[in-house]
């Protein structure tokens, strides 16, 4: 009897190294975003390779496609870019670029020298619609389904990983949907 | 000696917070000014999580204290403007995280760590107080004390 209040201050310091040895895993920068199975924030933003025409987050209805946060000045999305490259080419997800508080010149000259995988990137230069969608570092991309519902959100940049073991199977199973 | 070097130090150091302070508001309205600092006081700045958005320079903060300025200008009450910053980035933002049943744990866990711990203390000074009461002296072990108390005494004396 005595021996099991012993044991006791033991099974708790067992339980605390438990919780601490999860919080060590988890990532205090990734904030899980309330925007999740919300409709996408609505925005009407000039386009960066021609400025008079805009795009909208209605233009986007009725397919499944990404919407990629990146800017010239940020280096999770040089990382994170060569990955897009490639995965446009499969032509799997049609993916909208917002220029996040950039300068369209940098951005342009970014996407010459790197290579273009979105559809279109439209410009956010004072970070107004970045705001509406939440975003706190670059880079963040966004799934949204046919109906303009946000279904998940990554941040920080892309991996190989990521796109094959999470993006890819959703955009399967809204496409299907 | 030394302290010629440092009290020019610790004065150099001293003055240096009065060049810090930030560059004036637009907003000439100090009631504005005053509600957006203790708004902005209560929300988190997400980029450098444990500074408030009043306390921090970086540029999603500077940002979101201007947006906050617009929203208080437009008459938007500080509810209002707080259920903005959540429905964009979540209960995080707020540095006073509301009582919800996902935060249960949270706001009740300590005072539920404080009443087990201090059971667990008065449970044992109760068990001690009773084990210090308990033994009495049997007779032969009081005879003793006794014989030796007195054969102290007696030594002492002479």
């Amino acid at each position: 009897m005595k021996k099991a209040w012993v044991l006791i201050p033991l099974a708790v310091f067992i339980a605390m190294l438990v919780f601490l040895g999860v919080g060590l895993k988890l990532d205090p920068r990734e904030v899980p975003s309330p925007l999740i199975d919300k409709p996408v924030p609505v925005f009407h933003l000039q386009t960066l390779d021609t400025p008079s025409r805009l795009l909208s987050s209605a233009d986007m209805r009725g397919q499944v496609w990404l919407l990629n946060v990146w800017a010239s000045w940020c280096s999770g999305c040089r990382e994170e870019h060569p990955v897009l490259v490639e995965f446009a080419q499969t032509r799997a997800v049609p993916i909208v670029g917002l220029d996040y508080k950039d300068q369209p010149d940098d951005a342009r000259r970014w996407l010459g020298n790197f290579g273009n995988p979105y559809i279109a990137s439209v410009s956010d230069p004072d970070g107004r619609t970045g705001i509406e969608f939440g975003v706190y570092g670059v880079p963040e991309t966004f799934v949204i389904d046919k109906a303009g519902i946000i279904r998940h959100k990554q941040i920080g940049p892309i991996t190989p990983d990521i796109l094959r073991d999470t993006i890819l199977p959703l955009v399967k199973k809204l496409n299907a949907a | 000696m030394l302290l010629k070097f440092i009290f020019p130090l610790l004065f150099a150091a001293m003055l240096a917070p009065a060049f810090a302070r930030e560059a004036a508001p637009v907003a000439a309205d100090p009631v504005a000014e005053a509600r957006l600092m203790k708004l902005s006081s209560e929300l988190r700045c997400l980029v450098c999580q444990n500074q408030t958005i009043a306390d921090s320079n970086a540029e999603l903060a500077v940002d979101l204290r201007n947006e906050i300025r617009e929203k208080i200008q437009t008459g938007m009450s500080d509810a209002e403007i707080k259920d903005f910053m959540v429905a964009r980035y979540g209960d995080f933002v707020l540095y006073r995280p509301p009582v919800k049943n996902t935060t249960l744990v949270l706001w009740i866990g300590p005072f539920l760590l404080l009443a087990v711990g201090g059971g667990i203390l008065v449970f044992n000074l109760r068990r001690r107080r009773h084990a210090g009461a308990d033994p009495e002296l049997s007779h032969d072990d009081q005879a003793l004390a006794e014989s030796l108390l007195h054969t102290d005494s007696t030594k002492e004396t002479t």
